[in-house]
């Protein structure tokens, strides 16, 4: 499903820029292929370009420089409404006037599809986002997330090869949410089709995503699957961005293969996996999933083990989350199974932490 | 009605019923002259007061014979064909260019919004007067001046203001990404207008044509300046029966007036309230 080339892109941006003033750019340097029926995820801050990509696939903003491909055409020079892309607005952007039916038909009579067709494929639509039953109602009448149902149903009833979705479950409950995410999902299995999908939601992203582009100051930061976003971040903000994190910082003492050796800013010793780091002497941001890091480990029993002090403790029912003093580094979050032998952590308790070198990525400093 | 909560003080009583009767006393001043036209347009006699007859309700003492003047006068016939034609024409060409330019006016990246718009509706602001005699000496040069293509013009600048405004306020609620959504869906630009665009800011437009056409309709001092005798419009022939022959019939043109403009009035407010459901703001 994905791409590898440029020969088999679906879609590509090949070294596009964007800027609003003609000083800032909004989007720099910007390379990416995807791949026909990939669901691809920009997910960022705000600020952070992935609308702006959005909108120029879309055709709503002009790339400043580079080139937009579709199917290995550039689309630089063609109008929104000849691009035959179908996309899922923020907002929904149903047209209030017309009834569901009519709103779904618009597509279609524009296209001049025959009445029975029309109403065949209006049909569908309604019943494969389970709104068979509300042909007859304006938008008015919907409640957000039906409103976000036939928003979905109108943006795919033309038949589109690829779907753009601006944070399209922003609106909605988390529940809802939920239950759309799943759907959105199996509604790009069943029909195969592209999905470009905007959101600042890692939730959405890893739920629903091939791949996710995640996006930072206007760059794509790293271009992967979820679960190699999330077990193997590239860089500090990735790390940062995507789950929790817990991080230290040093200087990388010696590098042998793969193993960094880090003193860190309180002369502790720590063993680490390269990922991004300069070479010897740089400084370096250590990252650490808090499931990771395993408690009351015995020296020599893990490849660092530190001690921290026990700041504060949260009882979550499946695991417990406690917050520690390690290596001067406060927030250092630690998740405990929740496991038949209940263990109490008192505030002020010294417990010895450890990990694994693997899980603890020495990254850039910034 | 509302009523008075039990927990009224005596003060809080007092105002609640003064605010009744001065609310009613603004009502009297405001539709009193109006209303008395209209029996009066009735009058038997060729004076502008109640006669004893009318005042105890004798059939004597009413007739309908301003009303017979005015359809079997040609100077008021030819009046009432020049004002709807004037009137209808202005409405038509304000409606359409106001409504582009507050189209245009809305746009994100609309350069000299300000000035454009101050520019377009100073014809609200200056004082008609001036206008009206500009346009005398504009016109005259340019041989617009007594012709209907003139008249008509001048009433179009007038109106025009008003469309811009109503459309302006309609579309500061526009939701311009349902123009992208059009876009999207594959509508060229002037589908999406037709089908999306105009349909939702109806109810601006027709109450900016409204006021288009009664500005025309009602208005004096550019037809004293501009138009001709073939271009008197009602008011303009209203105007001269007052200084030229006292009549009762001016009464009668009156009341018509009257009668159109909450017949004109009533259509438009029900269109607008029809529209409004149809674009899902209140329920149906």
């Amino acid at each position: 499903m994905v791409a590898e080339g440029h020969s088999d892109a679906f879609v590509a941006f090949e070294r596009v820029q964007k800027s609003y003033d003609g000083e800032t750019l909004v989007v720099k340097d910007l390379n990416l292929q995807i791949g026909k029926g990939e669901f691809l995820t920009m997910l960022g801050p705000s600020g952070s370009g992935k609308t702006t990509c959005l909108m120029m696939l879309a055709g709503f903003e002009t790339a400043t420089f580079g080139d937009i491909l579709l199917g290995g055409k550039p689309i630089n020079h063609i109008p929104p409404h000849k691009r035959g892309i179908g996309m899922v607005f923020q907002n929904y952007a149903l047209f209030p006037h017309m009834t569901v039916g009519e709103n779904l038909s618009f597509p279609l009579e524009v296209r001049s599809m025959g009445k029975s067709e029309r109403e065949d494929k209006i049909r569908r639509a309604l019943d494969m986002v389970q709104m068979g039953d509300f042909a007859g109602r304006r938008p008015a009448q919907l409640s957000g997330g039906q409103m976000q149902r036939i928003a979905l149903a109108r943006a795919l009833v033309f038949e589109p090869e690829l779907v753009l979705m601006d944070e399209p479950l922003g609106a909605l409950d988390k529940n809802l949410r939920e239950r759309m995410q799943f759907e959105i999902k199996h509604i790009h299995e069943n029909l195969g089709v592209t999905v470009v999908y905007v959101t600042h939601d890692q939730t959405e992203a890893l739920t629903m995503s091939d791949r996710i582009a995640v996006f930072d100051d206007g760059r794509i930061q790293q271009l992967a699957t979820p679960d190699d976003l999330y077990e193997r971040p590239e860089n500090a903000f990735v790390a940062a961005f995507i789950g929790e994190n817990n991080t230290l910082k040093g200087k990388v003492e010696k590098i042998e293969g793969d193993t960094c050796h880090v003193a860190l800013d309180d002369g502790s010793r720590v063993k680490a996996l390269r990922v991004f780091v300069e070479g010897e002497g740089a400084r370096t941001t250590l990252s650490l999933r808090p499931e990771r890091v395993r408690v009351d480990v015995k020296e020599g029993a893990a490849d660092t083990v530190l001690e921290g002090t026990v700041k504060e403790r949260i009882y979550l029912g499946d695991h417990i989350r406690v917050r520690m003093d390690v290596a001067g580094n406060d927030e250092f979050v630690v998740k405990v199974p929740n496991t038949s032998g209940e263990r109490h952590f008192k505030l002020g308790e010294k417990v010895a932490v450890g990990w694994a070198k693997e899980d603890c990525r020495a990254l850039d400093p910034s | 009605m509302e009523s008075l909560p039990p927990y009224a003080t005596p003060l809080e009583r007092i105002w609640f019923y003064a605010f009744r009767v001065i609310c009613g006393l603004i009502f009297f001043f405001l539709v009193a002259p109006i209303v008395v036209m209209i029996p009066l347009s009735f009058n038997a006699q060729p004076y502008f007061t109640f006669t004893p007859e009318m005042l105890t309700f004798q059939a004597e003492g009413y007739s309908l014979r301003w009303y017979e003047d005015l359809f079997t006068s040609d100077s008021w016939m030819r009046s009432i064909r020049n004002s709807f034609v004037i009137g209808v024409s202005a409405t038509v060409l304000a409606t359409a260019l106001g409504t582009l330019a507050a189209l245009g006016l809305s746009r994100p990246h609309m350069p000299l919004k300000g000035a454009i718009m101050g520019l377009l509706i100073s014809p609200m602001i200056v004082p008609l007067i001036i206008s009206a005699a500009g346009m005398f000496f504009f016109y005259s040069s340019i041989n617009l001046a007594q012709t209907f293509p003139g008249v008509i013009l001048a009433h179009t600048a007038l109106g025009t203001p008003f469309v811009v405004i109503t459309v302006t306020a309609t579309l500061v609620g526009f939701d311009h990404s349902l123009t992208r959504a059009a876009a999207n869906l594959g509508a060229t630009p002037t589908r999406t207008f037709f089908k999306i665009t105009m349909p939702l800011i109806l109810p601006g437009v027709i109450s900016g044509a409204l006021f288009a056409f009664i500005t025309s309709f009602d208005e004096i001092v550019i037809v004293l300046f501009v138009a001709g005798v073939e271009q008197r419009t009602i008011p303009r022939e209203m105007w001269s029966g007052i200084r030229e022959q006292i009549s009762p019939t001016i009464l009668s043109v009156a009341t018509i007036l009257v009668m159109i403009s909450i017949a004109l009035l009533t259509t438009v407010e029900l269109l607008r309230r029809r529209s409004e459901r149809m674009r899902g703001i209140s329920p149906g």
